[in-house]
């Protein structure tokens, strides 16, 4: 009987596995009718999980974001146009735009019932900044004096100091800012999560706190159980203007969009960030008035990498062939028929839905007109080679709309123009890193703070994190850094879209589209609204009993 | 026996330090740097770079960072921690390799009672109609790819009939998983089928077959013990290496089912550059892979006692 003895092995061995991984799961009913609001509701959005854990000064992803800006609440944020909204401040003030005054609105506390102090800010604001932290996005505080002391920038430095000099306590509720400049837009800086505040207990083990974030937002942190979900639930004694109007959310991980999209179809999701490209020509019909079109402050386009052999020998480029090149792309196509009207052609460097955004303002070069495209590619003594590249990564889902965008090029100009794709997004950065870039690459851009200095400093200024193509030129960065000593915001945003209107006489990038989101609710919520950076606001959501 | 075990043991040594350091060094070898990545188009200064790159000691030469890792691993069970979140690799495989290991077994049972099922009823039936209709359902389940059937199976019955939810919870329970157990199993159930139902028609003729009969064994018998033992030894070759397909495979049926299991953390891991995540997941699978290969080897002496180990 030997052969039965070895049937009853495996099916022993299959008993013993089954049992090794009964867990069980625990399923949801979302059982009730339509109509009245329950403001304990919780309801469920879509999120992939956090590249990081949540460090205040190291989130500048989106998945990770969207949990930081639920559970922290910072001095201000800022509306739908761009202008700002005082939360944890109760001021924030300035005669020079270089000393600045934050006054806090009394009485907060953190989640764990600490209150919410000047030093609350001050320390988390040094921790953050601190080399020896290495946030990924301590630079935020290099405005602020003392920052090389304690945060030089050069590889092998070593800090001096501990502190920004910069920041100074006056009491409970006050605290000052002195900056090396004057930056009229450092209040809409101050939006962003590495400005947020720290709880007295995150120092004791920092690890601890970024898996498990003790906030001052409207939303507690309550579980994270990874590449699963994430859980906030409400949190009764906040005081801001934007208490929730629900019971509190479960971030809920996809491995695509189009499994979200599923289930946001049957039920088992509440509100959705993105629908997957699959899903973009039914969304409206499925969803019908819960189908969402909203504006997104993000930019697509193409940069001129100016080191490459091509732009630099025998001579420096004319901008008549950058400028030709534009023309001979058909925005207006290629975003309704590839991107099936997920973008919107851009006509300027500056998106929506920022302060200083001016309709048109890159004028006649983001038109498509390939008679006058061929006249400005010969004006300019025509592309060196007559053959151009623009790189991408494989693994973004943009090589539709590269070829596209070549074969406008190349129907128009007759320049035989390639898309030259990198594996991944992470080979594709170390190509522009390397200055290998033979040509163009892709390079998009999402807001940090809703003020058009973002889209023209950060990306254009010879000295800019963002500015990877080496453009340079010597009046735009002295314009620039006037618009940055402007007296007041006003000023400083309008002297910034003069600065926009110039750039066609440069072009140090090729203006594609701007983003849209294309998303869309459940039955069970209403209220679902989103912002600037494309993510649902949570705390206006309302779920239905 | 013991011998031939301890040999297979021993053996395993050198494969397992041979595949580690083969995927440490492809891994590194891939173009593109983790550190860089974490920052995004928008950079960071070379300082907080540097700063990163020590704290994750990839600031080391790469002999120097597989010894280390090695080390850890083998006297501490340490498989390092994520480069981009910082958790330790166990922690990340602890909490993949239940559910891919619940999800292959399940795929595993269906592929074992329905392929061998189907199997000895064409074996039995070579040539007639039901063997021909088994061919013509196993062809199909074979040609068609797994998304399409994976798509299939959600289309009918999570969004037309409506009976089963169209994604798997993060915490599955066991019914969720039937439908992807079935489209991760359907192409070995149907491997199974076939190589089963061949090796039995190809028994049914064989010498000591017509010796049972003659010697006027029961039926049930001569084709339980006789029949069965002797023709299953190519399927029990293919069921153990398939243990290891369907651990560690799975890529594509998880991500259809929004399943988060081993398939989608081997994805993420190569594609942030997770050197540590992969390595581990591999020596893991490797493990398994050697153990059911002994184990298999081992059944066979269990089939054909006319096997003997050396």
């Amino acid at each position: 009987m030997r052969g039965a003895k070895s049937a009853k092995w495996v099916t022993g061995a299959i008993i013993v596995a089954l049992a090794a991984t009964a867990c069980g799961g625990g399923k949801d009913d979302n059982a009730g009718g339509a109509g009245a609001v329950d403001p304990n509701g919780i309801f469920t959005t879509d999120l992939g999980e956090p590249e990081k854990l949540l460090y205040t000064g190291d989130t500048m992803e989106s998945n990770g974001a969207g949990v930081m800006k639920a559970v922290y609440s910072n001095l201000v944020g800022y509306k739908a146009d761009g202008s700002l909204e005082m939360l944890n401040a109760e001021s924030l003030t300035t005669t020079d735009s270089k000393k600045w005054t934050v006054k806090l609105k009394a009485g907060w506390t953190f989640h764990d019932g600490t209150p919410v102090t000047s030093k609350s800010y001050v320390d988390a604001w040094n921790w953050n900044a601190s080399l020896k932290n290495a946030m990924g996005l301590s630079s935020w505080f290099s405005d602020i004096v003392g920052y090389d002391k304690v945060h030089p920038d050069a590889e092998g430095a070593k800090q001096t100091a501990e502190t920004l000099a910069g920041l100074k306590v006056v009491d409970d509720t006050t605290f000052t800012i002195e900056l090396t400049q004057p930056v009229p837009y450092f209040g809409h800086k101050l939006a962003y999560t590495p400005f947020a505040p720290l709880a007295a207990s995150f120092y004791a083990n920092p690890k601890a706190a970024a898996e498990k974030p003790v906030g001052n937002g409207p939303y507690k942190f309550k579980s994270w159980d990874h590449k699963k979900q994430i859980e906030i639930v409400r949190f009764d004694a906040y005081k801001g203007p934007n208490k929730a109007k629900n019971g509190g959310v479960i971030f809920k991980n996809y491995t695509t969009l189009e499994t979200a999209y599923e289930d946001l179809k049957s039920g088992n999701l509440d509100v959705i960030r993105q629908i997957g490209p699959k899903d973009l020509p039914v969304y409206h019909d499925d969803l019908g008035d819960r189908a969402v079109d909203a504006d997104h402050a993000a930019i697509q386009s193409i940069g001129v990498a100016f080191y490459a052999e091509q732009w630099k020998k025998p001579k420096k480029v004319d901008v008549r062939v950058i400028q030709g090149l534009s023309m001979a792309i058909d925005r207006a196509t290629i975003t309704k028929t590839v991107l099936q009207g997920t973008r919107e052609p851009a006509t300027g460097w500056v998106p929506k839905g920022i302060l200083g955004y001016q309709e048109n303002a890159a004028g006649d070069v983001t038109k498509y007109d390939p008679a006058k495209a061929k006249d400005l590619i010969k004006a300019g003594g025509g592309v060196p080679g007559n053959k151009i590249f623009i790189q991408f990564n494989a693994d973004g889902g943009h090589k539709e709309w590269v070829d596209a965008v070549c074969n406008s090029i190349t129907q128009a100009t007759s320049v035989a123009c390639v898309g030259d794709s990198k594996t991944d997004f992470q080979a594709d950065l170390t190509a522009r890193k390397e200055k290998q870039v033979k040509s163009l690459y892709r390079s998009a851009w999402s807001l940090d703070y809703p003020v058009n200095s973002n889209f023209i400093k950060d990306l254009f200024h010879t000295n800019a994190a963002g500015n990877q193509g080496d453009f340079s030129v010597k009046e735009l960065d002295a314009k620039i850094e006037a618009a940055d000593s402007a007296a007041s915001l006003e000023q400083s945003v309008k002297q910034y879209q003069a600065v926009e209107k110039e750039l066609v006489k440069y072009m140090p990038s090729i203006p594609l589209w701007y983003y849209k989101v294309n998303a869309g609710y459940s039955e069970k919520v209403s209220g679902v609204t989103y912002g600037q950076d494309g993510d649902p606001i949570l705390d206006t959501v309302e779920v239905k009993k | 026996m013991g011998r031939y075990v301890a040999r297979r043991l021993l053996q395993m040594i050198p494969v397992f330090l041979g595949t580690t350091l083969l995927i440490f060094l492809m891994v590194h070898s891939l173009p593109g740097d983790p550190v860089l990545a974490m920052f995004g188009d928008k950079g960071a200064d070379p300082a907080t770079i540097a700063a990163k790159r020590h704290e994750l000691g990839l600031d080391k030469p790469e002999w120097q960072q597989y010894l280390l890792y090695m080390r850890d691993m083998l006297l501490h069970a340490d498989f390092g921690t994520q480069i981009r979140n910082g958790l330790p690799v166990t922690e990340v495989l602890g909490d993949a390799f239940p559910i891919t290991l619940q999800l292959a077994a399940l795929a595993f049972a269906i592929e074992l009672i329905f392929g061998i099922g189907l199997g000895i009823i064409g074996g039995l039936r070579a040539g007639r109609m039901a063997d021909n209709m088994i061919l013509v359902f196993t062809l199909l389940i074979i040609s068609i790819p797994v998304f399409v059937l994976g798509f299939i199976i959600k289309m009918v019955f999570a969004f037309n009939l409506g009976w089963i939810k169209p994604n798997v919870s993060p915490v599955p329970a066991w019914d969720e998983l039937i439908a992807p157990a079935i489209v991760l199993g359907g192409l070995s159930l149907a491997y199974v089928a076939r190589l089963t139902r061949t090796s039995m028609a190809e028994n049914l003729r064989a010498d000591y077959m017509r010796t049972a009969v003659a010697k006027g064994l029961p039926r049930r018998r001569v084709i339980g013990v006789h029949l069965m033992r002797n023709s299953m030894i190519p399927v029990i070759t293919f069921l153990g290496t398939d243990i290891g397909a369907l651990m560690g495979g799975a890529i594509v049926t998880e991500s259809i089912f929004n399943i988060k299991g081993v398939g989608g953390v081997i994805a993420e891991s190569i594609s942030r550059r997770e050197g540590a995540t992969l390595v581990g997941l591999v020596t893991i699978l490797v493990i398994v892979y050697l153990v059911t290969s002994l184990l298999i080897d081992l059944l066979y002496a269990v089939l054909d006692p006319r096997i003997r180990y050396a």
